[in-house]
């Protein structure tokens, strides 16, 4: 009798536990379980500077996905950036992935915006068309000191 | 020759000094160690370990619920007053989360741990060393390490992250009472910003701190209580008391050294 | 003669200045109860904790079936470990369970005997030592004298080999006294096993041992048959037999 007790109540512990744990990691941590959720596509930028794994991406102000992993091509020293698209969005291959910044001092996301093309990117295609990060700092200094090169 | 004398002595008090803190050491390490092995050796204690989660975790979770609660409406307030002054109150959700899910939840909820089930455990096995009921186990052929320790052992390492998660579930809505209801952030903005800002590594950080802070906490509570009648300074319920002292004591200080290590580890 | 089952040679123990054991030979034989006699704070529970092995001696050894106990091997010393079963003086019971589940544990933890034989082993202990009935109390809420035999039926619960009893009667009445030791003198007699009891009770342990060892001063001073102490000249053993301490009694007298 005070057995079952004490283990009903280690039940309902571990219960709420585990909903916590499940909040967290589901919910905040976006753990995928199944992981088919997903498909996933590659990028290559210049420059991706302050864009972190996690980052929203997004097309129309609608959130698509997240960025998965940020490498480097060490071949091409650039960028490559590993997108998860949530299965369902359908993406062509003449899509523009364009690293943004929500704000001007904000977090920077990817902003893909549609082509027109009917070649459908599945998942491990490489998105060709993209724009690198918009470095404010660069800006700035090219307004204020004028451009040298060109 | 008596000046050499008390230097070589001095040198030699100094040396003790030096040894027996890590001597010490290894023997909380071996302790540890053995615990490990008895916790995964047959016949498993199951019901051991079940009566330790009651007792560690079940009868924790109202303390952790409040001062999860506290700790989360203080970060809101302290949170939204500061980020206000930058315009970017909308970042609260993401301060508040970071901050108890990286940091004050694995630590807060080991503090509190160590304050309800640690001091605890520290006196009952002090006092069944004192009163002879740890001699009696041997005399049984029970080993006290597998009987004692292994099951809360095995109990902490089940409970602490669940606290945690409860401890960080609960700061967050805390600060969500501060930041949208008292404070007037929109609320779906808050936790818009929770979910945006908080990544798997984060969570996974503090889940591994926390699995940490259980195995120091459960060692060197068990450890303080086992070693009681070995204390110098008092015999006695005098030494049960002096233990619990020292476990509650040095468990804070070493959950806080082990977080800078580990934090500068993860980071 | 035979070979004794548990032999102390030269055994010496110190607790920091104070000198306990100085020197203890003692022959133990299977089979026999031993009593160890000797006033109380000399070493008796010290010397009996020498023997199970909660204590370690500074120097010499203790033989058991004529083999060095501290030169054995891990597993051996287990094996000779699991022989024993002790009764400690201060009861030690398990104060945060109650006595069915301090007299179950040593059956219990091995794990190889079956629920229901556990069961029946402790209701027949509890009940042959007049205890039936508070199976579900806890040790703190029995009298001094109730304790002693929950301490003794968890002793002796598992029928073992070799039961160290560290004054099993001290603090019970006369009857519960009288049916400890008939129990002890009983179980000798089914089990055959061997016991060495710490006691006072001077005139009673002549009767249920076979032999008897007196500790003074760090050292066996007497050890043979019941009838060989109670004929023994040595002042110190006649005194203490007859619970006379001449210091005392000369100074009482000559006060008056
Ligand atoms: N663990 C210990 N540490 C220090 N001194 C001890 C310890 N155990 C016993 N002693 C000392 O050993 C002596 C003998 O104690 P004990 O064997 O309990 O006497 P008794 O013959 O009454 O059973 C006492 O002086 C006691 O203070
Ligand atoms: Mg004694």
């Amino acid at each position: 009798m005070k057995k079952t007790s004490v283990e009903t109540a280690v039940g309902v512990f571990v219960l709420i536990g585990l909903i916590s744990v499940a909040y967290l990691t589901i919910k905040l941590g976006k753990m995928d379980w199944f992981g088919d959720d997903y498909y996933t596509l590659d990028a290559r930028f210049n420059s991706v500077s302050g864009l972190k794994a996690g980052a929203v991406v997004d097309m129309a102000g609608v959130e698509i996905g997240q960025v998965a992993d940020i490498q480097l091509d060490n071949q091409r020293q650039v960028a490559i950036v590993n997108l998860k698209i949530k299965k369902g969005v359908i993406l062509t291959d003449d899509v523009i992935a364009s690293v943004k910044t929500s704000g001007l001092i904000g977090d920077k996301y990817i902003r893909l915006t549609p082509g027109g093309s009917d070649r459908i990117l599945n998942t491990g295609d490489m998105i060709i068309e993209t724009e690198s990060a918009l470095d404010i700092e660069e800006l700035v200094s090219k307004y204020v000191f004028g451009d040298a090169e060109k | 020759m008596t000046q050499s004398y008390t230097i070589t002595n001095m040198l030699a008090g100094l040396g003790r000094m030096a040894i027996s803190p890590v001597q010490e050491f290894g023997r909380v390490a071996i302790f540890f160690f053995r615990g490990v092995i008895y916790l995964f050796s047959f016949p498993l204690q199951a019901d051991k370990i079940i009566d330790q989660v009651y007792f560690i975790g079940t009868k924790s979770v109202f303390v952790i619920c409040l001062t999860g609660a506290f700790t989360g409406m203080v970060l809101g307030l302290q949170g939204y007053y500061t980020l206000v002054k930058f315009g970017s109150e909308g970042l609260l959700g993401a301060a508040v989360a970071l901050s108890l899910i990286r940091e004050m939840g694995p630590v807060l909820a080991a503090i509190m741990i160590v304050a309800r089930a640690g001091s605890a455990m520290a006196a009952e096995i002090g006092i069944m060393r004192i009163s002879e009921q740890i001699d009696a186990l041997e005399t049984m052929d029970i080993n006290p390490v597998r009987f004692l320790f292994s099951p809360r052992l095995g109990a902490a390492l089940i409970s602490f992250p669940f606290l945690t998660a409860i401890f960080d579930v609960v700061g967050i809505i805390g600060g969500y009472v501060t930041g949208s209801l008292l404070l007037g952030i929109n609320s779906g903005l808050y936790f818009s910003r929770v979910e945006s800002s908080v990544l798997m590594e984060d969570i996974n950080g503090g889940f591994a701190k926390s699995f940490c802070f259980a195995a120091i906490v459960v060692t060197i509570c068990c450890y303080q209580g086992y070693t009681t009648h070995l204390r110098k300074e008092g015999f006695g319920a005098k030494g049960v008391s002096l233990s619990t002292t020292s476990a509650v004591v040095l468990s804070c200080v070493m959950i806080l050294v082990a977080d800078y290590v580990l934090t500068s580890f993860l980071l | 003669m035979t070979v004794p089952l548990i032999e102390f040679n030269q055994v010496f123990k110190r607790f920091g200045d104070n000198a306990v054991l100085k020197g203890v030979d003692l022959s133990i034989y299977q089979g026999q109860v031993t009593a160890i006699i000797g006033k109380s704070g000399i070493g008796k529970s010290v010397l009996l904790k020498h023997i199970i092995g909660l204590l370690e001696p500074d120097q010499g050894e203790i033989r058991f079936q004529g083999q060095a106990i501290n030169a054995m091997p891990a597993v051996a010393r287990r094996a000779v470990k699991m022989k024993f079963s002790y009764m400690f003086q201060g009861t030690a019971l398990f104060d945060s369970m109650t006595i069915y589940e301090n007299v179950a544990l040593p059956l219990k933890e091995k794990g190889q005997v079956p629920f229901r034989e556990i069961q029946r082993r402790v209701r027949d202990k509890l009940a042959q030592l007049d205890l039936a009935g508070i199976e579900d109390k806890y040790p703190s809420q029995l009298s001094g004298g109730m304790k002693k035999r929950v301490a003794m039926a968890r002793a002796l619960v598992t029928d073992p080999e070799i039961v160290l009893f560290d004054e099993p009667t001290t603090g019970l009445d006369p009857i519960r006294k009288n049916t400890a030791h008939a129990m002890i003198a009983q179980y000798q007699k089914t089990f055959g096993f061997t016991g060495v009891m710490v006691s006072h009770e001077i005139p009673d342990v002549f009767y249920i041992c076979q032999r008897i060892a007196m500790l003074d001063q760090g050292r066996i001073i007497f050890q043979g048959s019941p009838a060989e102490i109670q004929n023994s000249t040595e002042p110190a053993i006649r005194q203490f037999i007859r619970g006379q301490d001449p210091e005392a009694t000369q100074a009482a007298l000559s006060e008056r």
